[in-house]
């Protein structure tokens, strides 16, 4: 039983890490909030200092009418959307492979994962130079070697290229998850099953896959709030062009390029509601976990 | 009962997970090898795999033209540094979440959860201006704390996890033999927690050393961390390949190699408890 003196000592024990988040959330909000009501141009002399002019919703409204508005949350839709499939399909074909009875498990799982451990500006250089450079990559040998012209990836498939790159770098979680999720599969069910006589395609249909269910939500979800988020795959690949440039991208150029903090800021806000739909459900989930 | 397998359908599976696994791995054993050959060789078409003169070189140059243990430390620290002190602030909270819960706990315990999903880049700006403010732009310190804060939620959740599966029978039973509530810490908590917290501390360094988005929008010359160093070989400039590869290779391997320790702790962490 917890005494009083325990309880006050444990709320005394919590408040560091309460107090810090709290002012970590509160105080970057509160400020971005403000600067998307405001007219807040820093190079034409624009400063908290002198004021800021408050302009209402005109932010708003204008970064939703702004021609590139539509375009970048197309994309990120398209590039969350495209990563989720591939590294889901690839990573549930990949966990029931991984999950066999086979020589040198370890070691396969060690080079399956190692991706998810490259920092994303790695993985994204060594991508578009040694792998994607139209010249010198290796898919231009491979292309040239079967008699194919290579392609500019970066450039002619750009966002699909970015897909690709993500999706290598994803496709280990996934796989790590969902393979967790199907060891914990019950064999003794499988094995029944499998006596019966139940083909592989309905065995997997009808008691892997509603197994992992919970696990695929949770990849799902997780990936959603990093893939909604993602930059250094854009920074130092196209830097946004050839339509690659997603809501994050657009934020930040309006904030830091343009060096309109107003628009940026209201754009912001935009990503924090986006970000907050997603995170209402993934709460759900693991606040049910929570009580079991 | 377990299953029989016939030796046929485990050599199928074998070669099927082994070809799998070398492609994903493919490019990282690509960039590793490459940080061995010459400029010229690196672009050789066909691409060499084994025949080419094993060069040290690249590392040499790499070091040279951006000083690369600096990046190294400065990645060191501020990866260390930001776990460190986050560890220091989540385990007194984890320990009360997980021991003295409260109805509030599981709020506490989500709206933390919560805070990680503001997107950064909504946030930029006034950090930024903080940042100014406080003379922390480019300074190593700036950037352990917001790190620390970034993953604080990850901390306290992973650690909470952990904690609540040490029996809490085996507190009773200290508490009366007479054990006080220091020596119920030092004496029983901690020893059973060290796997967990160690566990943590592997997590989160690896999580922060491949960070990003502040570490690139925060920094300049003083701090910059690997991911800076690595993004400043963005812009193509004559033969880079081999220097690229080295650059990387130098970047990547402590990390793999404390990655493959992490597997475990991987799913658990960032599933923030809900796959284990």
């Amino acid at each position: 039983m917890a005494t009083k003196a325990s309880r006050s000592a444990a709320r005394f024990m919590m408040a560091p890490a309460v107090v810090l988040l709290l002012g970590w959330m509160l105080v970057p909000l509160i400020m971005t909030l403000w600067f998307s009501f405001t007219k807040y141009l820093p190079l034409r002399g624009d400063s908290i200092d002198r004021g800021l002019d408050w302009v209402g919703f005109a932010n708003y409204a204008r970064f939703l009418s702004s021609s590139s508005f539509w375009p970048s949350v197309q994309t990120t839709l398209v590039m969350v959307g495209g990563v989720l499939l591939i590294t889901l399909v690839l990573g549930i074909l990949l966990a029931i492979l991984l999950d066999q009875p086979m020589w040198g498990q370890g070691v396969v799982r060690i080079l399956v994962i190692a991706p998810f451990f490259v920092m994303p500006t790695v993985s994204a250089l060594v991508w578009k130079n040694m792998l994607m450079d139209p010249v010198n990559g290796i898919f231009a040998h491979l292309w040239r070697f079967f008699g194919a012209e290579p392609v500019a990836w970066l450039q002619d498939a750009s966002l699909s290229s970015i897909i690709m790159i993500v999706s290598w770098q994803w496709l280990p979680f996934a796989t790590l998850i969902l393979l967790t999720a199907i060891q914990s599969l019950d064999s003794e069910q499988l094995e029944a099953a499998e006596m019966d006589g139940a083909p592989v395609l309905k065995r997997f249909w009808h008691i892997v896959l509603p197994h992992l269910a919970r696990a695929i939500t949770i990849v799902i979800l997780i990936q959603t709030i990093f893939l909604l988020s993602i930059f250094a795959e854009i920074f130092v690949t196209t830097g946004g062009a050839f339509g690659t440039r997603t809501l994050t991208y657009l934020i930040f150029q309006r904030v830091i390029d343009s060096q309109n903090i107003g628009l940026g800021s209201a754009g912001g806000v935009y990503a924090i509601i986006l970000a907050n739909i997603v995170a209402i459900f993934l709460m759900r989930i693991v606040g049910k976990n929570l009580d079991a | 009962m377990s299953r029989t397998v016939t030796k046929q359908r485990k050599m199928i599976t074998t070669a099927a997970a082994w070809t799998i696994g070398l492609i994903i791995f493919f490019p990282i054993y690509w960039t590793i090898l490459t940080s061995f050959k010459t400029e010229a060789q690196a672009i050789n078409d066909p691409p060499l795999f084994f025949a080419f003169d094993w060069t040290l070189e690249n590392y040499a140059l790499v070091q040279e033209r951006s000083d690369y243990m600096k990046f190294l430390w400065n990645s060191v620290i501020i990866a260390g540094g930001s776990t460190i002190l986050g560890i220091l602030v989540a385990i007194p909270a984890a320990w009360s979440m997980a021991f003295v819960p409260s109805k509030r706990t599981k709020d506490v315990l989500l709206w933390m959860l919560s805070t990680k999903m503001l997107p950064a880049v909504g946030v930029l700006y006034p950090i930024s201006l903080i940042f100014v403010e406080f003379n922390l732009l480019d300074t190593r310190g700036g950037l352990v704390v917001v790190l620390m804060l970034i993953n604080l939620p990850i901390i306290v959740w992973m650690l909470y996890t952990y904690f609540k599966e040490i029996p809490g029978e085996i507190l009773e039973a200290a508490r009366m033999d007479g054990a006080t509530l220091k020596e119920e810490i030092l004496y029983v908590l901690t020893p059973m927690a060290i796997p967990g917290i160690a566990s943590t501390i592997l997590l989160n360094f690896i999580l922060a050393w491949n960070e990003a988005f502040w570490t690139l929008n925060l920094t300049a010359a003083n701090a910059a961390p690997l991911t800076a160093f690595i993004a400043s070989y963005s812009s193509p400039e004559g033969l880079f390949f081999a220097k690229l590869s080295a650059a990387s290779t130098m970047a990547i391997t402590p990390i793999l190699i404390l990655g493959w320790f992490s597997q475990k702790q991987l799913v658990r962490g960032l599933t923030f408890g809900a796959v284990k």
